[in-house]
């Protein structure tokens, strides 16, 4: 089988406020800057994948001529699963050259759609109207589930976001990078008990993309300012646009078919993964993503974070660039959390993790209604 | 009233009946014929064997809360933080709704606590389907 390798990875040139770009250009802004790090043009490029946007759109935008597109639009993870299909696109001799990008205006809202439900549609008929109003009353539902049953308290549900803000506090282009304690978690407002402002992701403006090639090609691009990094494994899946009808309320059906699936691929064990990435848009992600993935058993997630094996010095580095709670969040973080594995896996992270060869990559979409996974690795996959 | 009313569902020819059904005070479920498998939403068909073949009936009305959270943001219909519940229902599927009839604080909102079902009128159509605590505290 062809290897895949990243050859382009970049994200928009500034994060936070920007409204002095429509969302549109933040996904051009972030190709050219993929496209530059590759040291190619639009013209090298004959595949394209995007969501947020039409690939239509983005196509025209750019000046690219696709004989492959793929606009799959599952929620935030959407760009794991093109990174899977572009693997097999790529393999498959479909394309050459693969460009992925997102941007999203999600804090100005310049030349960003409106959110709209339909009342006829599932949730709107079955979930709003109980008053679910966003993420923050709706993806939060799940948890006072998990404390019962396995018993984790507030303070651990807090120390996921004391933790990453210590990731944060080491990167530059992070939001927020002020150390926090569980106790400032704890006491700051309540947005959706359990949940307090803190245990919240941020909702910020920018974006990223990826250019993706094939392991013979990725040593031609010889003007790209990085090494390749490899795509060892992939996996994805989606559960219900309802989060009152998990199957399990203490776990994600698509975390663990998607996860398991790209360590598989990859032909991996959980101890030979060095740096971790979890789409936090709330605290309680990395907990479950920890469990889906079988870092940790049932209910343990809490108590591995508490005894700080994700933090600074930790066994399991994870959310090294402060996660979706302080780094950024414009509403599809998966591209983030992508171009931070990729970042390790070159070696020039701001948190850079020591001698890290392997960054497992886990997506949520929706709220826990899809996931994606990716496993990068800096060399070949053996 | 005097508040702006809540977004309310707009039924589908597949769940007219349980919209139906609210209004005259019953919770219908749907039951595969082949497989027994319970569930909701409604579909006309059963989402563990694909068949086509599916019996409507009346659910007891019996619910524990399974999970909630306690909205603070606000929100044009709640004048007051309220709770957002997952319950699930004596035969099996879960639904979203809200509890009445019982403050809404973590201290009086138990998980697992038992719950039964009261229609609320929405409007000429639609009624929904709320929970209370059972033992008839209201």
């Amino acid at each position: 089988m062809t290897g895949i390798a990243v050859v382009g990875a970049a994200e928009t040139t500034e994060l936070g406020k920007i409204p002095g770009m429509s969302q549109l250009m933040l996904h051009a802004d972030a190709a050219l800057n993929t496209l530059a790090d590759a040291g190619l043009t639009a013209k090298d490029i004959d595949g394209l994948a995007t969501a947020g946007e039409r690939p239509t759109d983005l196509a025209y935008y750019l000046g690219i001529t696709p004989s492959w597109v793929d606009g799959t639009s599952v929620g935030g993870c959407s760009f794991m699963l093109h990174v899977r299909h572009a693997v097999a696109a790529l393999q498959a001799g479909l394309c050459k050259t693969v460009l992925i990008t997102h941007g999203e205006s999600g804090r100005s809202r310049v030349g960003a759609g409106g959110y709209s439900q339909s009342a006829s549609s599932l949730a709107g008929q079955f979930e709003s109207p109980y008053g679910t109003l966003g993420a923050p009353s709706t993806f939060t539902l799940p948890v006072l589930r998990y404390m019962k049953d396995y018993g984790m308290s507030h303070e651990q549900l807090a120390m996921v976001a004391v933790v990453q803000r210590e990731w944060a506090g080491m990167n530059p282009r992070a939001s927020f990078r002020d150390a926090i304690t569980v106790d400032d978690v704890l006491n700051s407002k309540l947005i959706a008990y359990p949940f307090h402002l803190l245990e919240c992701c941020l909702v910020t403006d920018g974006g990223g993309a990826l250019i993706l090639t094939t392991d013979e090609r990725a040593t031609d691009v010889n003007n790209a300012k990085h090494a390749p990094v490899y795509i060892w494994g992939t996996g994805e899946s989606v559960e219900t646009p309802m989060i009152s009808q998990m199957e399990n309320l203490t776990s994600s059906r698509a975390f663990s078919i998607a996860g398991p699936r790209a360590m598989k691929d990859a032909g991996i064990s959980h101890s030979e993964v060095d740096h971790l990435m979890i789409y936090d848009a709330f605290a309680h992600l990395p907990i479950y993503g920890l469990e889906d993935l079988g870092f940790c058993g049932r209910g343990e997630a809490p108590d591995f974070i508490w005894e700080r094996n994700t933090a600074p010095g930790g066994c399991l580095p994870t959310n090294t660039n402060g996660g979706g709670l302080s780094y950024m969040h414009s509403g599809m973080y998966g591209m983030y959390a992508m171009q931070e594995s990729v970042r390790q896996m070159r070696g020039v992270a701001p948190a850079q993790v020591q001698n890290a060869e392997v960054s497992v990559c886990l997506g949520v979409g929706g709220m826990f209604g899809a996931s994606g996974c990716v496993v990068f690795g800096n060399m070949p996959k053996p | 009233m005097g508040k702006p009313a809540r977004p309310l569902p707009k039924p589908t020819p597949e769940t007219q009946h349980f919209w139906d059904g609210c209004k005259q005070g019953e919770l219908r479920l749907q039951r595969c014929d082949g497989c027994a498998h319970v569930y909701f939403p409604p579909r006309p068909f059963c989402p563990s064997c694909s068949s086509r073949a599916v019996s409507i009936f009346i659910a007891s009305g019996e619910a524990s809360l399974a999970s909630y959270v306690i909205n603070h943001r606000p929100h044009p219909a709640w004048d007051e933080p309220y709770a957002i519940a997952i319950v699930e229902l004596a035969e099996g599927p879960r639904m979203a709704s809200n509890i009445v009839g019982c403050e809404q604080t973590p201290e009086c909102l138990v998980l697992d606590m038992p719950l039964v079902v009261q229609f609320e009128v929405m409007s000429d159509d639609i009624s929904l389907p709320l929970f209370r605590p059972a033992g008839d505290r209201t």
